[in-house]
């Protein structure tokens, strides 16, 4: 196949790649430029974003012998990723700007352009397994649980799904540090990437705040009682306990959450533990990633609600416009926008936007 | 196979140019020392600065090497003006044309940056050269502020070349200097006759090896350097003299000149063969270059509905190499500022590329390439086509 490799600059899409050499494809790599305006060198643990790591990445893929471009997909990022991330929290919501890129760029800007241009698919180091059965050609959680990346990919509808692949998802992490440093590439011990590539900080609420204003406002109980004041209610995540500054103690001590984020009256209800029990979940704008689950119908299964959160025992119906999940046990702290992913054992089934929870 | 359609970034090293670096490099010796190696070095290196003034129409003194054609437009644009204002302060105007190479353009943005320079463009006019007229009008009015007039004498996208001995006579006093790079071993270059005040020439361009060039500078100014050290090159440039690679410079440039004619016929052929083949393989194209006066071998064309850095990408993978623009600091492409001052939309800037044809080129190579651009230039299209759905 002739294949696009996606490449960071980081280990991971640079075995990825090397893979899809020896498996026989003829491979391309192109590094995304998403940022109109990237740093030079990369601060602490970030790793797709700057000069540097697109340095990383030419050298990487001159190590493989591949081709290399860099293609500007920063107009694309920002109206697809970034101003999403900044509408979803101005409306008191929690997105995962992870989940959009994968959907919005590189499954679909990047995926589509190299259909265009006469390529079959796409090539991610993504830690995910694409496997063909009897469901056709179905996404699996990764062999290593500590790398698993499939929650972030379960926006792929089967479309998107048939011109991806993932290399790495029958590897453990160590595995693939070892192999880069066999092959030469000297990425093999770079840090893997955390929290988001735009905010080059790190600090999320800072960047929030520049964007959306600081306005002062009410952190209050469930009753609307006043107990303290917030700048910039968006900044605050359901579930939250540290960081309020709350000054009045709770009855009988016990520490307080944040409950709910009130963006129209820029307020921060906050609460006890109890009160952020979550058993019921409505998703809205589901993507199936394989077969359509019959409507109407309960299936057993399990929802993930967090990137790295915990797989929850759970019942499942939906009607075409949005899932609704039982969870067998309650969750603590679920914020609407988040991603709702249901998994059959290991298989993706699909996923959909946290819309209400009780 | 590969086709390599992009002898305006660099050229192939000649042979004349091998034999001259591989001997030239086993040779022990400083060119600045005063023992027998290094006057044997020395003696290499100041025939070839000989060799190479013969060539180029100038004085052997009036040689200054460098290590890039870079570095000799930083040293002719800060040192110029930093020779200007040291004798009137008020001389802070530097004109360049608007579509020089970023070597040119850069440093005289640094210098607006951070000496106070202001920076004024000659426009381009619909044919690809310099607005004369404006730099009359600029002269006239302020030409006591001008510090330096840097245009090139050939542009590097667009192939036309520019008319230096105009902007001579327009100067006067004032100091010019031509970055040449693209012209020198081409076409008719003559330092004297030209009489510019500084010239550019770098070896790659003319087959010679990579990391070393030179600034003509006539005799009898000195230029602030940007190198202090041991005082070579009349104590403009400082650093130990690159032996081989002068050695190879003056080498390459003498089978260049030689061969001048007759390669300019072929490339010529070649590139008039190939613009009026791809009229037909591709019949809305745009040619942008220019094709007289102008250098033998450059095409540039606009591929409507398409975007240059995809059209590259396919070019590549048919074994193909071109070019397109520039880009930026983390590689991504931008729309050629010189196509921008030739007036032509981002748009279209964005969908173009330049091939530059060599001597080292056939007619099979070009019927090949014919043969592969249109279907490289309809899956660009689609690929367009489909971003733009988005």
């Amino acid at each position: 196949m002739k294949l696009i490799a996606a490449m960071s600059g980081g280990v991971d899409s640079a075995v990825a790649a090397a893979r899809a050499v020896d498996a026989g494809h003829e491979v391309v790599g192109v590094h995304l430029a998403l940022s109109s305006n990237p740093q030079k060198y990369r601060s602490g643990a970030r790793g797709c974003c700057t000069i540097e790591d697109s340095h990383d990445a030419r050298r990487a893929a001159d190590v493989i012998g591949i081709p290399f471009y860099i293609w500007d997909m920063a107009e694309e990022f920002h109206d697809g990723v970034v101003e999403n991330f900044l509408s979803e929290y101005a409306s008191g919501r929690t997105p995962n700007p992870c989940l959009r890129c994968n959907e919005k760029i590189k499954f679909a800007a990047v995926l589509d352009r190299a259909k265009g241009l006469g390529f079959d698919g796409v090539i991610t180091g993504h830690y995910a397994q694409m496997r063909e059965n009897e469901l056709g050609r179905v996404m699996y959680r990764a062999q290593d649980p500590g790398k698993d990346q499939s929650y972030v990919l379960a926006v792929l509808n089967s479309d998107q799904l048939a011109g991806a692949h993932f290399p790495l998802g029958d590897t453990f992490k160590e595995e693939v540090r070892k192999e880069a440093k066999k092959r030469g590439l000297y990425v093999a011990n770079k840090p893997d990437s955390h929290d988001i590539c735009f905010v080059p900080s790190g600090d999320n609420a800072g960047w929030l705040r520049d964007r959306l204003g600081s306005e002062i406002g009410e952190i209050v109980d469930e009753a609307g009682n006043k107990l303290g004041e917030h700048k910039g209610a968006y900044t605050y995540t359901i579930g939250q306990r540290r960081g309020l500054g709350l000054t009045v103690p709770a009855d009988g001590g016990s520490p307080r959450y944040v409950l709910k984020i009130e963006p129209k009256t820029n307020t921060v209800v906050v609460g006890a533990h109890e009160a952020l029990a979550v058993k019921k979940i409505v998703g809205e704008k589901p993507i199936w990633c394989g077969p359509v689950p019959a409507t109407q119908t309960q299936y057993r299964g399990f929802a993930q609600v967090r990137a790295h959160g915990a797989p929850l025992a759970a019942s499942y119906t939906h009607d075409g416009e949005s899932i609704r999940v039982e969870l067998d046990e309650p969750l603590f702290g679920l914020a609407t926008g988040q991603g709702l992913v249901i998994y059959d054992g290991d298989r993706v089934v699909g996923s959909a936007t946290v819309a209400q929870t009780e | 196979m590969t086709i390599y359609l992009d002898h305006a970034a660099t050229a192939p090293i000649n042979d004349a140019a091998i034999s001259a670096l591989t001997e030239q490099v086993k040779k022990l010796g400083n060119a600045s020392s005063v023992h027998n190696q290094g006057r044997a070095i020395r003696k290499d290196v100041e025939d070839a600065r000989h060799l190479l003034s013969e060539l180029v129409g100038c004085n052997p003194s009036e040689i200054i090497f460098t290590g890039s054609g870079t570095e000799a437009n930083n040293l002719a644009i800060k040192g110029f003006y930093w020779n200007a204002i040291a004798s009137n302060p008020k001389r802070k105007v530097i004109v360049t044309s608007a579509f020089e190479h970023h070597a040119i353009l850069d440093p005289v943005e640094w210098l607006v940056e951070h000496e106070a320079a202001e920076q004024i463009l000659i426009p381009i006019t619909k044919v690809g050269v310099i607005d004369l007229d404006f730099l009359k009008d600029l002269i006239a009015n302020r030409g006591a502020e001008i510090a330096l007039i840097s245009v090139m004498h050939s542009n590097n996208e667009l192939g036309s070349l520019q008319p230096i001995a105009e902007v001579v006579k327009i100067a006067g006093d004032i100091p010019v200097h031509t970055d040449a790079v693209q012209s020198f071993g081409k076409v008719d270059f003559d330092f004297k006759q030209l009489g510019t005040t500084a010239a550019t020439i770098s070896a790659h361009k003319v087959g010679g090896p990579l990391g070393v060039a030179a600034l003509i500078l006539q005799r009898g100014l000195d230029l602030t350097p940007i190198l202090h050290g041991g005082g070579q090159e009349r104590e403009i440039r400082s650093g130990t003299l690159n032996a081989p690679a002068i050695v190879s410079f003056a080498a390459a440039a003498k089978s260049a000149i030689e061969n001048r004619v007759a390669n300019f016929k072929k490339v010529r052929e070649l590139r008039d063969y190939f613009i009026s083949q791809l009229k037909i393989a591709i019949p809305d194209l745009v040619i942008n270059s220019v094709s007289d006066p102008a250098l033998p071998g450059i095409v540039n064309a606009t591929f409507p509905g398409t975007e240059s850095d995809a059209l590259l990408l396919l070019l590549d993978s048919e074994g193909i190499s071109a070019s397109a623009g520039s880009a930026c600091s983390a590689g991504v492409p931008r729309p050629s500022h010189v196509l921008l001052a030739l007036g032509i939309s981002e748009a279209d800037a964005d969908a173009s590329l330049r091939i530059s044809i060599g001597s080292t080129n056939t007619k099979e190579e070009i019927d090949q390439v014919i043969k592969v651009f249109p279907s490289v230039v309809e899956r660009a299209r689609s690929a367009f086509v489909v971003n733009g759905l988005n």
